[in-house]
C-alpha cells in the first residue's frame, strides 16, 4: 500500500482529519437544517471548491507539460465582470454567461500563445498573469463592488442539501474524468504531455489539445472567480483569487502528477486539494495563530514533496517507482 | 601503420571482475578489460551487452558494485566524472555532452579555465585552446558558439577538450554515429595522432570495418558478460559477430531469399513532382509502387530525412507536388498524408517516436487512435489483441503491454513504433534508419518484416546509412548528394559498388547554401 | 597572420550583435520609453529623473540580480519578494529589540542566504522542481514575517534613518543615495563572478546542458545549490534596500515583487530555459520597469494598475521579439 503514488497524500488528509477531530470532537458532526447539511468537513468542501475546480482545469494543463500562472487573474476578471455588470442592472445569468465568455477568450489567448506561437507556458501565462489583475482592476475601476443579487449568490453561497460550489467543482471533477478515461482522450493528452514532437509525427492534433487545455483552465478559472465573488458578494479585483493559481499548482504536484508533463491523476488532484484546503482549516480549528497558516502550508508541501521523491523513497522503504529509476536510465542509454 | 602491438607494456588501465547491479537488474558480471598505452581497443557487443555500463564504471559514473580498477598499477575507486577525469581519463560521449551555448574556447577549458589573481584569464583561454584545436587540425575560431558548428565539429571540439587534461586514457563512446565518411576519416586521423603519442584508446563502435581500420585489440562483451578478447588480424568478421551475437547468422539468408519474390505494381502509388524544399532538398521527382521497396541512400546530410519528412507532409514543401494515386494531395501536416496512408517511422526514435511514459499497449496504438479521433477509442480488447499479435510477430521483449515503454531496450522501442504504423495498415511506409543504433538480431528481423511487407503490396521508402542493408532490401535505389537527387538505380545495377560510385560520383562543387 | 587577424576581428564584431541582440533591444526599449516621456512631459527628462530610476529601483536591480543567476541555469526562485519582506521584518524586529545596527543587517543577510541555500539543497538532493520548492519558501518566508509581527514596524534606529536619507551629490540637483551604490556594487560583483570565475562559467554550463556539465566533471551540484544561495543572499540584501527605502518593516511588503523581478529579467533578454543572459539585461529590464512606472505617475490621469497592464504588454513583446531571434537562430 506504501507503493500507491497516493499513500503520502492520503495520510496526510488523514492525519490532518484525525487531528481536527482530536481537538474539536464536533468537528466531525454533521447536522441537517432546512436541509442544508453543515458540519466541518462540509465547510472544507465548499472552502475548497474553487481551489479543485481550478486545479481539475490545471492537471490537464500539466499533463500536456504546461502550467497556466494566470488562473487566479483570470478568477479576479471573472468575478470583476459579473459583478460590474449586476451592478450595472444586469441580469446575474447574463453577468454569468458573459464572464465566463470573457474567459474562455482568456483561455484561447493563452493557448493561441503556448500552441501556435510555441512560448513556453510558464512565460506565456506569466503575461496574463501579470497583465490580468490589471485588467480586472480596469473594469472594476479599481474599487470593490458589492452587489445583492440572491440568484449570483447561490452559485458560491448557496446549497443543494450540500453546498452547491462544491457540487459544480466535484461535478466537473466527474465530468472531466469520464470524458478523459472513457475516451481516448486522456492518453492523447499523456501521449503529447510526454513527447509532443513523437505525438504530432503519429497524427495526434496536439495543438487542438493544447490550446483546448488552456481553454478549459480559463472556464475553470472563471467558474471559480464566480465562486469567490459570489461567496462574499462582492469583487475585489486586487485579492479575488490570490495565489490560488499556487495552491491549484501544489494541489496537482501533491496528487502526483509530475510537472514535466505526462501521466496525470485527477484522484490525485482531488486529494491535494482537499489537503490544501483541510491545513487551511485545520489552523483554525487547533488554534495556532492564522498568520502561522502560510509557515504549516510551507511545511506540507516540502514534506509530501520530499515524499513522493524517487531519492527520498530510498530512505523509507522499497518502492517499485524508485527500484526502476537507474534501471530505466541504463536502458536508455544502452539504446 | 605502426608494428604489431605488443604487450611488453604495462597497461594503463586494469579493470578486474567488475560487477555492476542496478536493483533487479546485474548489468556487468565479472568483466575484465585492460588497456595499454599507444593501442586502441575496440569494445563491441549487442545493446545491452553491457558496453556503456563498463564504460560509466570506468569514467566514475555508476561506480562498479565489486571488483578492481586499477590506473598505472594503483588501485583508483571513482565515484564522479570529475574524479576520473582528474585521474586522466577522458570520455566523448555518442551524443555530444558539450554546452551549446558557450563558446568552442570554454567548452574546451571548463572547469580548467587558465587564471590570473583568481579570475579567469580570457586571453590565455584563447590561445590554450587555439592550441588544442591546432594540434587535432580543426580550424575553428575558439570565440565562436559551439551551437553554430554542426555536429560533426561539436564531436571534434569535444575530443580536444579531452586532451584539455593530458588525457592518458581516452573513451571514445560510439563517436562515429552521427559522422559521415569524410569525418570519421578526419576522426581517425586524430585518433591515431593521439595513439603514437601514447594515449590508451577504448573505442566504442557499431561498425565492423571502421573497428577492422582503427583497432589493434578487440573485446566482446555479451549480456553484461566478457566473450573474449581479439586481435583484427587473427579474427575473421563472421567469427567476431558470432562472438557478438552468440549464434548463427541464418536470419540475414533468408532476407536475401525473400528478395526476390516481389512483384512491383505498374501503377504509381505517390509519385513527387520538383517537391522541394529550400536548404533541405532541392526539388525532385520520385514515384513509388505498391509492394516495392525504394532506397533512399546517401551520406549524412545529404537530405535523406528531409526528403522522408517532405513526403509525409511533416515539413512543408515549397515548391512542387505530390499525387497519391494519381490525384494531387496537399500535406498540411502529418495527419493529411496519415489519411492518405503514409506512415514515417522517424530516425530520432527517442525525440519523434518514443512515449516513455506510456505502456507499450498505448505507443502501440498511437497512431492509430489518432487517426479514429479522441471520441472512438480504441476498445481495450482489440487494442489488447492487436498488442499481443505484433509483440508475437515482431518478438517484442518483454511480451507485456503493460510494460511502460521507456524501460524497453532500443531495438525493442524500435520494433513498437514499427507495430505502431504496421497496425494503420499504411500503403506507404517509410522508415528514416529503421535499424540505427539497434542490435544485430533486430536489425535482421526489422529487415525481414519490411520484405514481407513489401510481399503484402505495401510501398516502402527505406532510408539506411548502411548500403549492404540497402542493396539487400531494396528494388530500387534513390541517391542523394548534397541535398539533390543524384540518380536512381534498379535491376542489376543495384549493388553497393555502384550506389557507392554515385555517391562519390563527382566532387561536389560547392557546397549548397 | 595579420589578415587572419583582421578576419578574426570581424567575425567577432559581427557575432557580437547576435549575441547581445536581446540586450541592445532592451536599451532601444528604455531609450524609446524614456524619449516619449521627454516629449509628453515637462521636466521629465531631467537627470534626477533618470538618477530617480535607480534610487526607487536600487532593491529591485539587486533582486533581479540574483533571480538572474538562477533563472540562467535554468531554474526559477519565487521566492525573492517574500524574502526581501522577511529581510526588512528582521531588520525592524532586531532593531526595535535594540540590536546594533550592524549585527541587525548581519543577521538579515545570513537568514536571507541560509533560505536560500536551504531551498537548493532541497532542489539538488530530493530532486523537487525549484518552481515547488521556492513557492514553499515564499509561503515560509511569508508566514515567518506574519509570525514576528501582523502589523508594520516603523524603523527609527537613527543609523538607519542616516544611510536611507543621506544623499550623494554628483551635481548640481542631482543626488543618488547609499542604495544606489550598494546596488551598483552588487551588479559589479555579479558580472565579475558570472564571467571570470569558474562558478560563473558553471552556472552558464549548467544552462545550457546540464547532463553535459555533469559528464564534463563540473561541479553541477555546487553550482544549483550556489545559484539559489546567491538569490537569497540578493534578496536578503534587496530586502534591506528596501527597508531603507520605507523605513519598515511589513510582512506584505513586496506581494508580488518576484513577478516584477522575473518580468524585469525576461525583459533584459536573459531566456527562462536557461544558459543565455546578461546581468547587464536584467539591469536595463528594471530600467525599463522604473520608466513606465514614471510615465505613467507624470501622466497623473491614468491608475496605477496600467503599470501592471503595461508591464504584461511589454513582456509580450520581448517574448515575441526572442522568439524571432531563436527561430532565426534555427
Amino acid at each position: 500500500m506504501i507503493r500507491h503514488h497516493l499513500f503520502w497524500p492520503v495520510a496526510a488528509l488523514a492525519l490532518l482529519i484525525v487531528l481536527n477531530a482530536v481537538v474539536n470532537p464536533a468537528f466531525l458532526e454533521l447536522r441537517m437544517q432546512d436541509g442544508r447539511l453543515y458540519g466541518g468537513v462540509v465547510d472544507i468542501l465548499r472552502n475548497g471548491a474553487p481551489t479543485l475546480l481550478i486545479a481539475v482545469g490545471m492537471t490537464l494543463v500539466i499533463a500536456t507539460r504546461g502550467i497556466d500562472l494566470s488562473v487566479g487573474a483570470v478568477a479576479a476578471i471573472s468575478g470583476a465582470f459579473a459583478c460590474t455588470w449586476i451592478a450595472a442592472g444586469g441580469h446575474a445569468f447574463t453577468a454569468m454567461t458573459l464572464a465566463l465568455g470573457l474567459c474562455v477568450l482568456l483561455g484561447l489567448w493563452n493557448g493561441f500563445l503556448v500552441s501556435v506561437l510555441g512560448i513556453q507556458p510558464i512565460i506565456a501565462t506569466l503575461v496574463l498573469m501579470t497583465a490580468g489583475r490589471g485588467g480586472a482592476m480596469l473594469i472594476t475601476e479599481g474599487q470593490i463592488i458589492t452587489i445583492n443579487d440572491p440568484l449570483y449568490r447561490q452559485i458560491g453561497a448557496g446549497f443543494l442539501v450540500l453546498p452547491i460550489a462544491i457540487l459544480i467543482s466535484l461535478g466537473v471533477l466527474l465530468l472531466v474524468g469520464a470524458l478523459t478515461r472513457g475516451t481516448a482522450l486522456g492518453m492523447l493528452v499523456e501521449a503529447v504531455g510526454t513527447n509532443p514532437r513523437a505525438s504530432r509525427l503519429a497524427g495526434v492534433r496536439s495543438r487542438t489539445i493544447v490550446w483546448t487545455v488552456y481553454v478549459f483552465a480559463g472556464l475553470c478559472a472563471g467558474v471559480a472567480g464566480l465562486m469567490i465573488s459570489s461567496n462574499v458578494s462582492a469583487a475585489d479585483a486586487n485579492n479575488a483569487g490570490l495565489w490560488i493559481e499556487m495552491d491549484a499548482i501544489l494541489a496537482v504536484v501533491i496528487g502526483g502528477t509530475s510537472l514535466a508533463g505526462g501521466r496525470y491523476s485527477l484522484t490525485g488532484t482531488m486529494v491535494g486539494a482537499l489537503v490544501i484546503q483541510t491545513l487551511t482549516t485545520t489552523v483554525y480549528n487547533v488554534g495556532v495563530a492564522p498568520n502561522a497558516i502560510l509557515v504549516f502550508k510551507a511545511l506540507v508541501v516540502i514534506a509530501v514533496c520530499l515524499l513522493q521523491s524517487p531519492h527520498s523513497a530510498r530512505l523509507f522503504g522499497p518502492r517499485r517507482r524508485a527500484a526502476s529509476a537507474p534501471h530505466r536510465s541504463e536502458e536508455v542509454t544502452a539504446a | 601503420m605502426t608494428e604489431t602491438p605488443t604487450r611488453s607494456a604495462d597497461p594503463v588501465v586494469d579493470m578486474r571482475g567488475i560487477t555492476v547491479e542496478f536493483p533487479g537488474v546485474l548489468a556487468l558480471a565479472g568483466v575484465d578489460l585492460r588497456l595499454y598505452p599507444g593501442q586502441v581497443h575496440a569494445l563491441m557487443g549487442e545493446n545491452g551487452a553491457g558496453k556503456s555500463t563498463l564504460i560509466k564504471a570506468l569514467t566514475g559514473v555508476h561506480p562498479p558494485t565489486s571488483g578492481s580498477i586499477h590506473l598505472n598499477g594503483g588501485p583508483v575507486e571513482f565515484t564522479a566524472p570529475a574524479q576520473a577525469q582528474a585521474a586522466g581519463i577522458s570520455t566523448v560521449y555518442q551524443e555530444v555532452n558539450l554546452c551549446p551555448n558557450l563558446s568552442v574556447a570554454e567548452n574546451i577549458l571548463l572547469g580548467r579555465e587558465p587564471r590570473r589573481l583568481g579570475a579567469i584569464d580570457p586571453r590565455a583561454m584563447r590561445v590554450r585552446s587555439a592550441q588544442l584545436l591546432e594540434r587535432i587540425g580543426l580550424s575553428v575560431d575558439p570565440g565562436s558558439v559551439l551551437g553554430s558548428h554542426p555536429i560533426a565539429v561539436q564531436q571534434l571540439v569535444a575530443i580536444a577538450r579531452a586532451l584539455a587534461v593530458d588525457a592518458r586514457v581516452l573513451v571514445l563512446d560510439e563517436p562515429t554515429s552521427s559522422l559521415d565518411t569524410d569525418e570519421v576519416g578526419e576522426l581517425f586521423r586524430i585518433v591515431r595522432v593521439l595513439r603514437d603519442e601514447g594515449v590508451a584508446i577504448l573505442f566504442v563502435s557499431h561498425f565492423l570495418d571502421q573497428v577492422y581500420e582503427i583497432a589493434d585489440r578487440m573485446t566482446v562483451l555479451r549480456n553484461g558478460a566478457l566473450v573474449g578478447e581479439y586481435l583484427p588480424q587473427e579474427t575473421e568478421r563472421l567469427e567476431l559477430v558470432s562472438a557478438m551475437l552468440g549464434r548463427e547468422l541464418g536470419t540475414l539468408e533468408e532476407v536475401e531469399r525473400r528478395a526476390e519474390e516481389r512483384t512491383p505494381g505498374t501503377a504509381p502509388l505517390l509519385t513527387a513532382e520538383g517537391l522541394g524544399r529550400t536548404g533541405a532538398i532541392a526539388p525532385f521527382d520520385l514515384e513509388i509502387r505498391a509492394s516495392e521497396v525504394v532506397g533512399l541512400a546517401g551520406l549524412l546530410g545529404s537530405g535523406r530525412t528531409e526528403t522522408a519528412r517532405l513526403l509525409f507532409g511533416a515539413d512543408r514543401a515549397d515548391s512542387g507536388t505530390i499525387s497519391v494515386d494519381g490525384r494531387q494531395v496537399r500535406p498540411r501536416g502529418p495527419r493529411s498524408m496519415i489519411a492518405h496512408g503514409v506512415a514515417l517511422c522517424s530516425e530520432d526514435r527517442k525525440a519523434e517516436g518514443v512515449v516513455a511514459d506510456l505502456s507499450v499497449r498505448d505507443n502501440l496504438v498511437l497512431a492509430l487512435q489518432a487517426a479514429r479521433g479522441w471520441m472512438r477509442p480504441v476498445p481495450r480488447r482489440t487494442a489488447d489483441a492487436l498488442v499481443e499479435e505484433y509483440i508475437e510477430r515482431l518478438d517484442i521483449r518483454p511480451a507485456d503491454p503493460g510494460a511502460i515503454m521507456g524501460h524497453l531496450s532500443g531495438g525493442n522501442q524500435q520494433k513498437v513504433l514499427l507495430a505502431r504504423w504496421l497496425i494503420t495498415r499504411p500503403r506507404l511506409l517509410i522508415l528514416d534508419e529503421p535499424t540505427r543504433g539497434i542490435d544485430v538480431g533486430a536489425k535482421a528481423q526489422i529487415q525481414k518484416v519490411v520484405t514481407e511487407l513489401a510481399a503484402d503490396g505495401m510501398a516502402v521508402l527505406f532510408i539506411s546509412a548502411e548500403l549492404e542493408e540497402v542493396v539487400r532490401v531494396c528494388d530500387r535505389v534513390v541517391v542523394l548528394r548534397d541535398r539533390r537527387k543524384v540518380t536512381e538505380l534498379d535491376g542489376d545495377t543495384v549493388t553497393v559498388d555502384e550506389v557507392m560510385a554515385a555517391i562519390a560520383e563527382h566532387e561536389p562543387e560547392a557546397v549548397a547554401p | 597572420m595579420n589578415v587572419l587577424d583582421v578576419t578574426r576581428a570581424r567575425e567577432r564584431i559581427e557575432r557580437l550583435p547576435q549575441r547581445f541582440l536581446p540586450v541592445i533591444a532592451t536599451f532601444v526599449v528604455f531609450v524609446l520609453t524614456f524619449g516619449t516621456g521627454s516629449v509628453l512631459y515637462d521636466g521629465f527628462a531631467s537627470p534626477q529623473i533618470l538618477t530617480n530610476l535607480f534610487v526607487d529601483n536600487a532593491f529591485l536591480i539587486v533582486l533581479a540580480v540574483g533571480m538572474t543567476f538562477v533563472i540562467l541555469t535554468g531554474g526559477i526562485d519565487l521566492s525573492v519578494g517574500a524574502v526581501a519582506a522577511l529581510s526588512t521584518m528582521i531588520a525592524a524586529a532586531t532593531l526595535q529589540a535594540g540590536w546594533p545596527p550592524l549585527l541587525s543587517v548581519l543577521a538579515v543577510l545570513v537568514a536571507g542566504t541560509a533560505l536560500g541555500l536551504l531551498m537548493g539543497l532541497v532542489i539538488h538532493f530530493f530532486d523537487v522542481q525549484p518552481f515547488i520548492v521556492t513557492l514553499a519558501g515564499m509561503f515560509l518566508a511569508r508566514g515567518l514575517c506574519l509570525l514576528i509581527s501582523v502589523e508594520s514596524i516603523s524603523i527609527t534606529d537613527p543609523a538607519f534613518r542616516t544611510v536611507a536619507t543621506g544623499t550623494i551629490t554628483l551635481a548640481e540637483g542631482v543626488t543618488l543615495t547609499y542604495s544606489v551604490l550598494i546596488a551598483l556594487a552588487v551588479v559589479l560583483a555579479a558580472v565579475y563572478v558570472l564571467h571570470l570565475t569558474r562558478f560563473g562559467r558553471t552556472v552558464y554550463a549548467v544552462g545550457g546542458s546540464a547532463t553535459s556539465a555533469r559528464l564534463m566533471g563540473l561541479p553541477t551540484g555546487r553550482v544549483r545549490v550556489g545559484v539559489y544561495a546567491v538569490s537569497g543572499f540578493c534578496s536578503a540584501l534587496g530586502g534591506l534596500l528596501f527597508s531603507l527605502y520605507m523605513l519598515s518593516g511589513y510582512g506584505l511588503h513586496g506581494v508580488g515583487m518576484e513577478l516584477d523581478v522575473i518580468a524585469a529579467v525576461v525583459i533584459g533578454g536573459t531566456l527562462l530555459t536557461g544558459g543565455v543572459g546578461y546581468v547587464a539585461g536584467s539591469v536595463l529590464g528594471v530600467l525599463v520597469l522604473g520608466t513606465v512606472q514614471t510615465l505613467i505617475s507624470f501622466e497623473g490621469s491614468l491608475s496605477s494598475w496600467w503599470t501592471r497592464i503595461v508591464i504584461g504588454v511589454l513582456l509580450l513583446a520581448f517574448i515575441m521579439f526572442q522568439r524571432l531571434i531563436v527561430r532565426r537562430t534555427e
